[in-house]
């Protein structure tokens, strides 16, 4: 069953065409990652998805909602959650305060409300403690609970960006660049909880990822792009072999 | 060292998070009630100066210090709260709807600054902050019914109740308990969605966005809590200085009002008391100063903003979370004593081109 | 409009507004260099132009040289201040969030003003220029030369400017480090003292907008204040552009001058900040810029 449908996505930058046409289908319950060289336009289509840029043409069906038109702020709470490639933590917080603000989509109080802190904010409040901190136990993040996101290592920042994706209880998780800058260890962690959070948690997972060992491993699908178009789509091993791809990357 | 071992979530969203806070508050509490029975009135005086002081840093901490939106232009939104709310002190509104709405026309003036301000990144905001504030210094010289032109008018004294307020004890209870209500409510904004919003924003506006933070709405709000603040806060000033003029209103009171928070410690209550003490306690320290400088630059009267100035700098160059920042740090090496390493406080650079206009 | 009365008034505040909205433009340009350059908003670039007004007072009036060198001389001082500030005060946040920025500089204005008037006093100045007793008449028209030197000066400078960006090694490292700092330093461009050079250029235009400006609108420590007229001029321009900049105070300064005598009193003094907000709201990226986006 389709859950994500892009339709001749496209958008132009003054005249560049990062992303050119492009149309895919993400069935629910798959791990589908977007492979091609630098600037083939995988985060660009990230950036359409979840409504940061808005497309020139063409079409975004979601859960059998059309989003293309959708504010960006409401794309969390139609269930699309993303990570950033370069980690865009809210740094000053704390690990909490971050996952809590994940919830965001999902709160219940209003402002004047809270003003006063009725008890329904504070039962809300504790609601949201609660789902917060499953995912804190999801991904083994005790440890770090209070701490100012800015002192901890980049590695456990990159863990606590899909956490708080997570905290948004997407059904679609836009996974950017996930292995950058980890080590060995911690890549082999995060495809155990890629698989985990499709198999445990039934969420969707999108991603784009360049480390292609981690690619073979949790992908069900992979789709090809270069030069804002699609090149190929299929299983890790098709895609790979598939003459295209192999231009795309080498040259020629 | 204290250890605190959580065992429920209202432990963390509780106002204090342990007893030792409870008792070190009540203490703060029973001081500052007891203080005008023990001080002269003079001191009284200077104290009720501290809170809406203290008000006009809260102000300017939620919109700067918790939102990152920089306002160089708080100045006008006293100056509004203040002006309104002598207008209807004057025409027989009783204290409290007179000042509420004082808060609330800032509120709105905040909101004509702000919801256009949403389009804008940071620094066109803080040059939008300066314009309006440069547009609201004519408008109050020249809309002679509101504020009586470069002349000024006379506040009355505050109607409680239908009991007069005239004498500084009565005025610093007014204060404080305004003071204290208006921090209790942010401080449970700041504890619940609402104000995991506003840090959000500030920390980055994209992931905000998409976690669901309504960026425009949440600013807009950012912007009318602010300046409905600064409004209550001008009110209060009015009284206080008993009459108004539009010189009062100047770009150098919002210069003053940054260096509240600046010097105080960005994102932090703490850092907008602190900051409040701070100010309060400069121009005496000033005068004092000018005794043992040489004549030619004691006897300046431009010393004091220059002295303004040169804070706002040292602040920026050497302590970039203030008072609030040293203080933490200080508790910091207490409580790990042996193990402190000055690494923990290392400033972070970035040399990424990431807030540039264009 | 009736008569060659009026048409020979608009021309006169066609011109006045034109030399004023110059000043503007210079004193805008100086931000964006130090912006385009830094990435730092300098809040104390209208100080800085008072304080280059105030250098060029000591040497003509009070030390009483030649009003060339002493112009001369103001410009090389205040160039010297300029990347001595840099050196000593703003190198050290460069890397630090703009916040800090924007509250550093507009210290160093307040320090710079309160600087001004304890040297110099509070009272207003008048420097002398050399056009001032020269007044040309064209077919009724009374121009005073030093409204038209002032345009002939801003043109010179943009001209120099100019080709000092496309041709020299300076301006061309400059142009550079703006673009990518990081690029530039790897490439061999000492990117700290190019950044201190824009500093003292900037310093040096923002200079000889002042001493402009002092024959027609006296000085005075408060002066810097038209730092905000200039950021309007910045912003319209688009704050990224130098002929935008100068556009920009064209505009600002035409306007103002126009509102003075067309519009109720009260709208000279805020004509350029309700022209400011109104580009803000409605094209917020400026009349000539692009749309900035962070990139994710």
């Amino acid at each position: 069953m389709t859950i994500l449908r892009a339709q001749d996505l496209a958008i132009n930058f003054g005249g560049i065409k990062a992303v050119d046409g492009i149309t895919f289908d993400v069935n629910k319950g798959e791990i589908f990652t977007i492979i091609g060289p630098n600037g083939a336009g995988k985060t660009t289509i990230f950036n359409l998805i979840s409504r940061i840029y808005q497309a020139t043409s063409g079409k975004l069906v979601f859960d059998g909602d059309d989003i293309t038109h959708m504010p960006p702020h409401r794309i969390a709470g139609r269930g699309i959650a993303r990570t950033f490639q370069n980690v865009e933590l809210f740094e000053h917080a704390t690990l909490l305060q971050n996952l809590l603000l994940g919830q965001h989509a999902h709160r219940k109080t209003r402002p004047w409300e809270e003003v006063l802190f009725l008890p329904r904010v504070r039962v809300a409040e504790r609601e949201i403690r609660r789902r917060v901190e499953e995912i804190i136990d999801f991904l083994d993040l005790q440890h770090y609970r209070d701490v100012v996101v800015q002192h901890l290592p980049y590695g456990v920042r990159k863990v606590i960006e899909v956490a708080r994706a997570l905290c948004t209880q997407p059904k679609l998780i836009l996974l950017d660049e996930p292995s950058s800058g980890l080590n060995v260890e911690e890549t082999e962690d995060l495809s155990f909880w890629i698989r985990d959070i499709r198999d445990d948690l039934g969420i969707t997972v999108v991603m784009v990822e360049h480390d292609l060992a981690l690619v073979n491993d949790v992908s069900d699908r992979v789709m090809a792009v270069n030069y804002g178009r699609l090149i190929a789509t299929g299983t890790p091993a098709d895609v790979q072999n598939h003459p295209d791809v192999i231009k795309a990357y080498l040259g020629g | 060292m204290r250890f605190i071992f959580k065992t429920r979530y209202d432990q963390d969203i509780n106002l204090f998070p342990h007893g030792g806070a409870v008792f070190w508050y009540s203490l703060l509490a029973v001081t500052l009630l007891s203080v005008p029975l023990i001080v002269t009135p003079f001191y009284v005086g200077e104290l009720s100066f501290l809170f809406i002081w203290s008000l006009a840093g809260l102000s300017l901490m939620v919109l700067t210090g918790y939102t990152g939106l920089i306002s160089i232009g708080h100045a006008a939104f006293l100056g509004i709260g203040a002006y309104v709310h002598a207008y209807l002190v004057r025409h027989g509104v009783p204290f409290i709807p007179a000042i509420l709405c004082g808060g609330f026309a800032a509120a709105a003036a905040g909101l004509v600054i702000g919801i256009p301000a949403i389009r804008m990144r940071g620094l066109y905001l803080a040059i939008a902050t300066l314009a309006f504030s440069a547009i609201a210094e004519e408008v109050f010289v020249r809309w002679e019914t509101l504020t009586g032109g470069s002349r000024g008018v006379p506040v009355p004294k505050p109607q409680f109740l239908g009991i007069e307020i005239d004498n500084e004890i009565g005025f610093y209870y007014l204060c404080l308990a305004i003071l204290v209500l208006c921090i209790l409510g942010i401080v449970n904004l700041l504890r619940a969605p609402t104000g995991r919003a506003w840090i959000a924003i500030r920390d980055s506006e994209i992931a905000a966005q998409s976690m669901g933070v309504n960026l425009a709405g949440y600013k807009a709000l950012a912007f009318a809590v602010s300046a409905f603040l600064a409004g209550i806060a001008g009110g209060l000033f009015a009284h206080k200085v008993g009459y108004l003029t539009p010189d009062i209103f100047t770009p150098i009171l919002s210069i003053q009002l940054l260096m509240l928070v600046m010097v105080g410690g960005v994102g932090s209550i703490h850092g907008a008391i602190f900051g409040a003490i701070f100010l309060v306690l400069l121009p005496t320290v000033i005068s004092i100063a000018r005794d043992y400088l040489p004549a030619a630059i004691g006897q300046q009267p431009a010393l004091e903003p220059g002295i303004y100035g040169l804070i706002l700098v040292l602040v920026v160059l050497l302590e970039p979370l203030g008072l609030n920042g040293l203080w933490l740090k200080i508790k910091f090496f207490f409580s790990q004593f042996p193990m402190y390493k000055s690494a923990t406080f290392k400033r972070q650079k970035t040399y990424m081109r990431t807030e540039r206009l264009q | 409009m009736h008569g060659g009365r009026s048409m020979a008034e608009f021309l006169q505040l066609l011109v006045n507004g034109l030399a004023v909205g110059c000043i503007y433009g210079l004193v805008a340009l100086g931000f964006v260099l130090i912006y385009k350059a830094g990435e730092v908003v300098n809040f104390a670039q209208g100080e800085m132009m008072m304080l280059g007004a105030f250098v060029a007072f000591t040497f003509i009036v009070q030390f009483g040289l030649n009003y060339w060198i002493g112009l001369a001389l103001a410009v090389v001082v205040m160039a010297a201040f300029g990347g001595l500030l840099d050196i000593v005060v703003v190198r050290r946040i460069i890397g630090q969030p703009q916040f800090s920025t924007v509250m550093l500089t507009i210290g160093l204005g307040v320090m710079m003003r309160s600087g001004a008037s304890m040297v110099w006093g509070p009272e207003t100045r008048g420097l002398p220029s050399p056009f001032d007793k020269t007044v040309l008449q064209i077919d009724g028209v009374v121009l005073s030369a030093v409204y038209l030197a002032i345009l002939v000066t801003t043109a010179l400078l943009c001209v120099f400017l100019l080709g000092f960006f496309r041709f020299t090694r300076v301006g061309l490292a400059m142009q550079a480090a703006s673009q990518n700092q990081l690029a530039a330093y790897c490439m061999g461009i000492p990117v700290k003292r190019v950044l201190s050079s824009v500093w003292a250029l900037s310093a040096g235009v923002a200079t000889i907008a002042g001493v402009m400006l002092a024959p027609i609108s006296l000085i005075d420590p408060n002066t810097g204040a038209i730092g905000l007229k200039a950021f309007a001029a910045a912003v319209i321009g688009g704050f990224g552009s130098i002929p935008g900049a100068v556009v920009g105070g064209i505009l600002i300064g035409l306007i103002e001058l126009f509102s003075g005598v067309y519009l109720p009193e009260g709208f000279k003094d805020t004509a350029a900040y309700i022209v400011l907000l109104a580009v803000l709201v409605v094209r917020p990226q400026g009349l000539f810029g692009a749309v900035g986006r962070k990139k994710v």
